[in-house]
């Protein structure tokens, strides 16, 4: 175990301003920015009327908890390949929070299905497929908890990870192959012009308030498995690419 | 474990020295030929040597048949309890085919427990990670046991079905039989590389559903759909639709575990 002295340093490493406190800025900015527009200036949808709003959330919500889980994949690769720590922190900060996005891109779509399909909850295919894809994470993120030795438990999890991100392209491609009650994706084909463009400043906030999060989150956990192994956090190249 | 790799390393090697020899196409040719010949060498290796594990689980198996007995046990005491769960006969009739395969995949974690617990005794698991074969062949052998012996379980079980729910197979018993070897295959491959996990942590059983069922949604689906149409009839043709979906969900899950059951195996 490290000494008391350097897990404080290593704690105040996590501290201050980093680069990803910038990106989680203009993160929230563009929430705002992106929400604001999607509330109170753009027109409510001819058919769905103001319930359509829900979407300028709801689908970047969609987009970052595929983009969270496609980074777990990477990192889990990357574990298994490369073996650094790195890799498998980022794995475990991705994993959670996707998880957290995925909960709350149910719950969105959950509020935006009771008024118009008229039911909370149905078993459509792309519905299942989420369910089925924040489970099998849920499965995974609970493997950690079960596995003492730290190098056991990254492989172990990097495996499991790989085998569940199947889920992804199922989840993402469902409603293409199974015509059902959820829409196809929504693109500029599909939307509006002046929609797209709500949709697309909240979609980049998602996915800057995800990197912020997932930084922040590796950031903290780097220092938990440097307790653990007994290693350096690996920071190093965060900082570098900052530089 | 690296026998096979070596074995094709050094065709590949014994193919670059002959193009100094050779020189030109005929060379190249030649190198070709030889990596040929490791590759087809090294298949054949993998297929006696998965027959060989696959023969040890079934001779485990039929060493102790008390084992075996007390899963297909537990299946048909599941099939039981859902006709006391559901009231309504005519329930139960139609949705026979989701009972069936939850029986068999509720019995098919106490196997998968099983069948890596005894590996774990006596430091078997020691002897396996010597053994000089690829990790490929260990997962082959015992995934393809674990198929044959879930797909007895499961012709076991269908005469329990259709006495217990009243219910005939209107698509002939061949059919039916088919549907369980995929189905079967879609439990066997996952459910070996999550087994060998769950066996090695403490509290493992509750963790090999946790990981496992969430994996088998698609199978688990396609195998009640098809059973359902051998059941009652397939007019509108649907049933190769729900037999492509299980032969892709085998052919990516069997292809992905064989290639990542190697990780485990040495961790």
């Amino acid at each position: 175990m490290a000494e008391s002295g350097t897990a404080e340093n290593r704690a105040g490493a996590a501290k201050g301003f980093h680069w990803e406190h910038l990106i989680g800025l203009i993160g929230a900015g563009l929430l705002l920015w992106g929400s604001w527009t999607g509330l109170f200036v753009l027109p409510p949808d001819r058919f769905m009327g103001d319930v359509m709003r829900i979407l300028y959330v709801h689908v970047p919500a969609a987009w970052a908890t595929l983009l969270c889980f496609t980074a777990v994949f990477v990192a889990s690769v990357g574990w298994l390949i490369r073996g650094t720590w790195g890799w498998d922190v980022l794995g475990e900060a991705a994993t959670k929070v996707g998880l957290v996005l995925g909960v709350l891109l149910t719950a969105l779509g959950s509020i935006w299905a009771r008024p118009t399909w008229g039911v909370w909850w149905d078993w459509d295919p792309r519905l299942t497929s989420v369910v089925v894809m924040l489970v099998a994470f849920g499965g995974i993120s609970a493997l950690r908890s079960f596995v003492e030795d730290a190098v056991q438990r990254a492989t172990w999890v990097a495996v499991a990870s790989i085998i569940a991100y199947v889920n992804v392209p199922v989840v993402y491609f469902s409603v293409k192959w199974w015509r059902s009650l959820h829409q196809m994706q929504s693109s500029p084909k599909t939307v509006d012009g002046d929609m797209v463009t709500a949709l697309r400043i909240n979609a980049f906030a998602f996915l800057f308030l995800g990197i912020w999060f997932i930084v922040r989150h590796w950031r903290i956990l780097s220092i938990y498995r440097a307790e653990e192994v007994s290693e350096e956090p690996p920071e190093a190249g965060l900082r570098a690419g900052a530089a | 474990m690296t026998a096979v790799g070596d074995n094709g390393g050094t065709s590949g090697t014994g193919g670059t020295g002959g193009t100094g020899a050779g020189g030109g196409t005929g060379a190249g040719r030649g190198t070709a030929e030889r990596r040929g010949e490791g590759l087809a060498e090294a298949l054949s290796r993998l297929a006696v040597t998965t027959g060989w594990i696959f023969l040890k689980d079934l001779r485990l198996a039929w060493r102790s048949p008390g084992r075996l007995s007390a899963v297909a046990m537990f299946a048909v005491l599941i099939l039981l309890m859902f006709s006391f769960a559901v009231s309504d006969t005519s329930r139960l009739k139609t949705e026979a085919p989701g009972y069936y395969w939850l029986a068999i995949l509720l019995s098919s974690t106490l196997y998968l427990s099983d069948t890596w617990r005894i590996e774990m005794q006596n430091r078997a698991m020691e002897g396996i990670r010597l053994l000089p074969v690829p990790p490929a062949a260990v997962f082959f052998g015992k995934s393809l046991a674990t198929m044959l012996l879930l797909t007895g379980m499961g012709i076991l079980l269908i005469p329990v079905m259709v006495g217990l729910y009243d219910i005939s197979v209107r698509m002939g018993t061949a059919l039916l039989i088919g549907v369980l070897i995929l189905g079967a295959a879609g439990l066997s491959a996952p459910g070996i590389l999550y087994g060998l996990l769950s066996a090695r942590v403490r509290s493992g059983e509750v963790l090999l559903p946790l990981l496992l069922f969430p994996l088998e949604v698609p199978a688990l689906l396609a195998c009640t759909r098809a059973t359902t149409l051998v059941l009652t009839g397939d007019p509108m043709d649907q049933l190769p639709a729900w037999l492509s979906l299980l032969t892709a969900f085998n052919l990516i899950f069997w292809s992905l575990c064989a290639l990542l059951f190697g990780r485990l195996l040495e961790e």
